[in-house]
């Protein structure tokens, strides 16, 4: 009896410490993360006047009039576009680099693993002004071209969709080559192999053996690669030169030049839902292929 | 192995290589350009902006404001993450999971949705362009890794190492310094390192929270190459992308840069 007595008041104890432990952490959540998000969900049913004073009153009018006005229709679509393009293109980029990382030596891998990552923690503003440099009016490529003759006029690859996009694979990239490694943990040599001693093409094994294994890996690389390129903004606000609007950009002009709150709340609210309807098609799409493959 | 040593893959493998550190390697070159314009090749080659950025006032100040935010995040993140960390990979309880998910949930939220939410509450608590409001914003988006990697140095640490050095007689601060401590020791240096970067770096939601007064390395270089034309930029940048390469290598010396951003 006294030993239990001393336990149950033991563990009281730590109960407590670990209170103590998770509390600054809680705190950190509450402030930065659950009542951000609540007061977002909530100012998208705010009433704002025409300057973004907020009236105080509350309406269930800021949706209808998003999905009413052509302008909000043309962002979504050309969000919808944009990110669909990036994550195709990003994957036909990434698909070679993945396979030949997932079967070099594991010494070089290990130097290409790093040299693929790190671009990541690259801050997205210097990689932005890299392919500016690149692509600009009389940036690398142009130069090049004019001064070996192939064009007379630079072509315009920047303040348009088509930089944009450049720039978004370029940044997707490592997130896209590290999910299809992840992918591919399935894969092994010994199929092809065995394939191809029974006679199989290069192009039967690719078709048959390499991309059936291959394709959970797809799927969260596309699923990462589509959120992330709805939400972003550096990039089709520097590349895009102001000229092409997407939802995160209008999030930003809303919010900050407009001032108009509600409104850029409500098209957080919008992007949230993509996100979720993304997962959602993610999760389908797996247990889809779990059906057909097992 | 079937295809490995293939030269079409490996020609196309390095001109994609090409493509993905293109970008970052160019702004060493432009930013040796003396031209007061961007144009690359450079027509006149030399420091020139390298001298006019440590007299640019708004970015000096911008980057000593960054190193100070960047300081001040990695050793909150350390000491909210860490206890953290600790609860969440010895004790089971009811509501860890969930605990779990949320200190980790800020990860799957756009940052553009994010940083937008944090400056509907921070223009009520008087936050906007301040170092408060900054680092505490910055929190959010440092702990989950912190975490992350704590939970998986804790849970390789058995619980009954340390058991042992009890038994034996230690006390537990002896047992904390001399046994805990250092086996967790490549967690701990990797959190630090990626928190200063993530800080050091964040731009989108920085540029919710910054203002006329106070703002960030990265605001001010997203800014200038907003509103100039001249190569300075790519001085700022080089500056950028060679201390954030230092970093990565401490990251990846101590528990692997895969592991610690991994998703």
């Amino acid at each position: 009896m006294m030993e239990n007595q001393k336990q149950r008041k033991i563990s009281g104890g730590r109960r407590q410490i670990f209170t103590a432990l998770l509390l600054p952490m809680v705190l950190i959540s509450f402030v930065a993360f659950v009542l951000p998000v609540a007061r977002l969900i909530q100012m998208s049913f705010e009433e704002s006047d025409v300057s973004g004073m907020l009236t105080g009153n509350y309406t269930s009018g800021n949706y209808p009039a998003f999905f009413t006005d052509g302008f909000n229709l043309d962002l979504i679509t050309n969000s919808l576009v944009m990110s669909i393009v990036v994550t195709v293109t990003t994957l036909v980029f990434s698909f070679p680099v993945a396979l030949y990382l997932f079967r070099i030596s594991p010494a070089w891998r290990n130097i290409l693993f790093v040299i693929t990552i790190s671009p990541l923690l690259v801050s997205s503003v210097v990689r932005t002004y890299g392919w500016m440099i690149i692509l600009g009016q009389s940036g690398l490529i142009n130069n090049a071209l004019i001064y070996s003759g192939v064009i007379v006029e630079p072509l315009r690859m920047v303040n348009n969709f088509l930089g944009v996009i450049i720039g978004l694979v370029e940044i997707m990239m490592p997130y896209m080559i590290l999910s299809l490694i992840a992918g591919f943990g399935r894969l092994s040599a010994v199929y092809e192999e065995a394939a191809a001693s029974l006679g199989a093409s290069a192009f039967t094994r690719f078709w048959r053996i390499i991309l059936p294994l291959a394709l959970p890996g797809i799927a969260l690389g596309c699923l990462l690669c589509f959120v992330l390129s709805v939400s972003s903004f550096i990039t089709p606000k520097l590349l895009g030169g102001g000229r092409v609007y997407v939802l995160a950009t209008e999030i930003y002009d809303q919010a900050i030049i407009q001032l108009q709150w509600p409104k850029a709340a409500t098209i957080s609210v919008v992007v949230l839902i993509i996100f979720a309807i993304a997962l959602f098609a993610y999760s389908w799409a797996l247990r889809a292929l779990d059906r057909r493959f097992s | 192995m079937v295809g490995t040593s293939k030269w079409p893959l490996r020609i196309l493998v390095v001109l994609l290589y090409i493509f993905l550190l293109g970008p970052i390697l160019i702004v060493v070159p432009l930013s040796f350009s003396n031209d007061t314009y961007l144009t690359f090749p450079p027509e006149s080659w030399g420091i020139r902006w390298y001298g006019a950025m440590f007299y640019h006032q708004r970015m000096t100040d911008a980057f000593l404001v960054s190193l100070a935010i960047a300081s001040i995040v990695t050793a909150l993140s350390l000491v909210a993450g860490i206890p953290a960390a600790y609860c969440l990979a010895r004790e089971r309880f009811t509501g860890r999971d969930a605990l779990l998910n949320l200190f980790t949930a800020p990860l799957l939220l756009p940052t553009i949705v994010l940083g937008l939410s944090i400056l509907l509450v921070f223009v009520r608590l008087n936050l906007l362009g301040t170092y408060h409001g900054i680092v505490i914003a910055h929190l959010i988006v440092t702990t989950p890794y912190v975490i992350r990697i704590m939970i998986t140095s804790f849970t390789t640490l058995p619980a009954y190492v340390e058991e042992a050095a009890k038994t034996l007689g230690a006390s537990p601060l002896v047992v904390f310094r001399k046994i805990t401590l250092p086996l967790v020791l490549p967690g701990f240096v990797a959190s630090a390192a990626l928190s200063f970067l993530l800080s050091f770096d964040e731009v989108i939601i920085s540029l919710f929270l910054t203002g006329p007064r106070l703002t960030t390395l990265p605001v001010e270089i997203y800014n200038y190459v907003e509103s100039q034309t001249d190569p300075m930029a790519a001085s700022v940048s080089v500056v950028l992308v060679s201390a954030t390469m230092a970093i990565v290598i401490v990251i990846e010396r101590t528990v692997g840069l895969a592991k610690a951003i991994g998703r």
